[in-house]
């Protein structure tokens, strides 16, 4: 009872959430739905049995993707009027898509009959061993039967990140940077010089 | 329930050149002066290393050693092929040091970003798994995405990076599409369940899947008709890249190839052979017919390579224990011929600046003697005339293709070949007939010169002498594929 109240109520907010991070005029506020969205589900996935994903999806989709919209949002100077000019041009086409998912859905819907959702049941891969948290289960089989692959994926990330500083970091000449070293090794004699000014002159 | 360690030996090669490149990384942060000398000495001394280990820690010619749950193997023919690679990268790494210094591009990055390569080309030669296949290829590429285009100040540099990325990504997702088919229809990613789990099973599914496989790897040795990238990205990448590019890359690429389809499918030959025939035939005529037109030799290069890779891919179309032992016979021979002729391109100075137009290279048979007729010995290579070591990699080749009945690919081969003949002949015209043109800049006798003259040897008549020691170790290398 509880965890269908607990279903419910997250699938409901999920919904409203998708629905209002394409309906929301600001598109900070698109995002932040978008994040309320990408919580909810994750509470979904928990629901589910399935933590691993979840917490991915907190800390990959909330924690570096949401935020990347959010900076690219704020930067770029999108001019969204003119950007929904086209809405009623493209209202045909978008809605017979739509509804041409729509039937797909429907027929699937009532074609199904009990021997098709076994057989389906019988391709799903197997479920995780009695007492073993599915983050356990998949570190068992990446860190041992794969760890060829996560080694040169580790490698392949290695790459990346030497490729970016190579072709982007740049030497500029008289930049000003604070050397402690120098600060401290300066002499008075090097930095002070002493005039003689006569009254009525300037130096 | 405790994993016990995986067998680490078959793979210590790669670990240590893993190993190495991060160490040379930490050599660059740390060091200040003479940087980039000391890195790529470093760095050709631990592919050194690493060719030592990989040769001392053989599981003997005729066997066959596999690790990490099976995705990795060394066997002889991988030994053979990583040899190739290893010594490409190690004379592409000692070529590159004074264009770079040259181009003001001296940075340390450059031998990691070659060392990182060549790890990634010795485990695609080692995959025996999509997986590892993918993996290895990634790195690979990536290494060399960032390296065409190391020279970022130079327009046609970043724009040969650019496309080669944008192409390169492509690829990458046929060949991605194409293994998840071949996963999808038989349920194992493994070449070795794959070889013996398929026997007498034609599936649509599978040759669909197959055919992708075969058009992403066809980019990655730049097989006609996914070829466009190869012109544009080695005129534009720096000399010193581009003759990596010409050597390591193609053998590792090839080998990869020959792996997945004699290795992962040789129950489906007949499916893979057609298709192969048909990329062989179309890359020798681009390679023999575009390549008359060219007058940057950069661009000749490309397409002269663009054809060799066709010649190359017939004795893989034949499919026999011959046709891969020609093809292995005939990659080491390219490799020496391309690393020879990039060892003169990248001599061909003037003022510290590369002049790349081959009417430059006019009456160099009076300036630079030397060079000159070494530039020629690579030229009567290429073309594949007689005496020369080019002709048995051609012979060997069109050998096993009439032994299987390939007659027409053959013949084309032949015309191709003939084709082809005139515009290497062209250069060596140029050089020992025309009027002079301007000195290039002298060339002390160093790294470049002793490239030059020791390719220039394994090309000349001499090969006579090597051509058998290398016959047997390359039968010994393609029975190992079998």
């Amino acid at each position: 009872m509880m965890i269908a109240f607990t279903f419910y109520l997250f699938a409901a907010i999920a919904v409203l959430g998708g629905v209002m991070v394409i309906s929301s005029k600001n598109p900070v506020h698109s995002v932040l739905y978008l994040i309320l969205t990408f919580f909810t589900a994750a509470g979904l996935f928990v629901l589910m049995g399935a933590e691993f994903i979840a917490m991915i999806l907190v800390i990959v989709y909330v924690g570096a993707v949401a935020v990347l919209f959010l900076f690219v949002v704020m930067m770029l100077d999108v001019d969204f009027v003119r950007l929904k000019e086209g809405f009623l041009q493209y209202m045909p086409i978008g809605a017979t898509i739509g509804l041409v998912l729509l039937a797909e859905i429907v027929m699937v819907l009532i074609s199904r009959s009990a021997d098709i959702t076994t057989e389906a049941l019988s391709h799903v891969a197997q479920p995780t061993p009695e007492g073993v948290t599915n983050t356990e289960a998949l570190g068992r089989i990446l860190y041992t039967d794969y760890i060829y692959i996560f080694q040169a994926a580790g490698l392949i990330l290695l790459v990346a990140m030497i490729g970016a500083i190579v072709l982007t970091h740049r030497k500029r000449p008289g930049v000003k940077r604070q050397v402690i070293a120098d600060q401290v090794a300066t002499r008075p004699e090097d930095v002070i010089e002493v005039k003689k000014v006569r009254p009525g002159r300037g130096i | 329930m405790s994993a016990t360690l995986p067998d680490l030996t078959p793979a210590l090669p790669e670990i240590f050149v893993a190993c190495a490149a991060m160490a040379l990384l930490m050599v660059g942060v740390f060091k200040k002066d003479n940087l980039l000398k000391v890195v790529t000495r470093l760095g050709v001394l631990s592919l050194a290393i690493a060719f030592v280990i990989m040769v001392a820690k053989m599981p003997g010619l005729d066997r066959v050693a596999t690790t990490f749950g099976g995705m990795f193997i060394v066997d002889g023919f991988s030994v053979f092929m990583k040899s190739l690679v290893l010594i490409g990268s190690m004379a592409a790494l000692l070529m590159s040091q004074q264009y770079l210094i040259d181009r003001k591009i001296d940075r340390f990055e450059f031998p990691v970003l070659i060392v990182l390569a060549t790890l990634g080309m010795m485990m695609m030669i080692s995959a025996n798994d999509f997986m590892a296949l993918y993996v290895g290829l990634e790195l690979q590429s990536l290494s060399l995405y960032v390296l065409a285009s190391f020279d970022r100040e130079r327009q046609r540099s970043t724009e040969a990076g650019l496309k080669y990325f944008v192409l390169g990504a492509l690829s990458s997702g046929m060949l991605l599409y194409g293994i998840s088919l071949i996963y999808g229809f038989s349920g194992t990613t493994s070449f070795s369940v794959l070889s013996t789990g398929l026997a007498n099973s034609e599936n649509i599914g599978l040759v669909v899947g197959l055919v992708f496989v075969l058009a992403g790897l066809a980019f990655k040795v730049s097989a006609v008709p996914f070829h466009m990238w190869t012109p544009d990205v080695y005129e534009g990448a720096p000399t010193p890249v581009t003759a990596l590019f010409a050597a390591a890359p193609k053998v590792a690429a090839m080998a990869l190839l020959m792996r997945v389809v004699l290795g992962g499918f040789p129950t489906m030959a007949a499916d893979w052979q057609q298709i192969i025939i048909f990329i062989s035939i179309g890359s020798m005529l681009v390679g023999a017919f575009a390549a008359l037109v060219q007058t940057n030799i950069k661009r000749l290069m490309a397409y002269s390579s663009i054809g060799h890779v066709g010649y190359a891919l017939v004795g893989l179309a034949a499919g026999t224990v011959q046709g891969v032992e020609g093809v292995l016979v005939y990659m080491t021979i390219y490799m020496t011929m391309t690393i020879g002729t990039f060892a003169c391109i990248l001599s061909m100075r003037r003022d510290k600046a590369l002049d790349l137009d081959i009417n430059e290279l006019a009456g160099l048979s009076r300036n630079q003697p030397a060079m000159a007729f070494a530039l020629a010995v690579f030229m009567f290579s290429l073309a594949g005339i007689p005496l020369l070591a080019g002709f048995f990699g051609k012979y060997f080749i069109f050998m096993s293709a009439i032994d299987a009945g390939l007659y027409t690919l053959a013949i084309i081969g032949f015309v191709a070949s003939v084709v082809g003949a005139f515009y290497y002949l062209r250069i060596v015209k140029i050089m020992y007939f025309d009027e002079p043109a301007a000195k290039f800049d002298d060339n002390e006798f160093g790294t470049m010169g002793f490239i030059m003259g020791l390719t220039a040897a394994l090309n000349s008549p001499l090969s006579f002498l090597l051509i058998y020691p290398l016959l047997g170790l390359a039968g010994v290398a393609a029975a190992s594929l079998f």
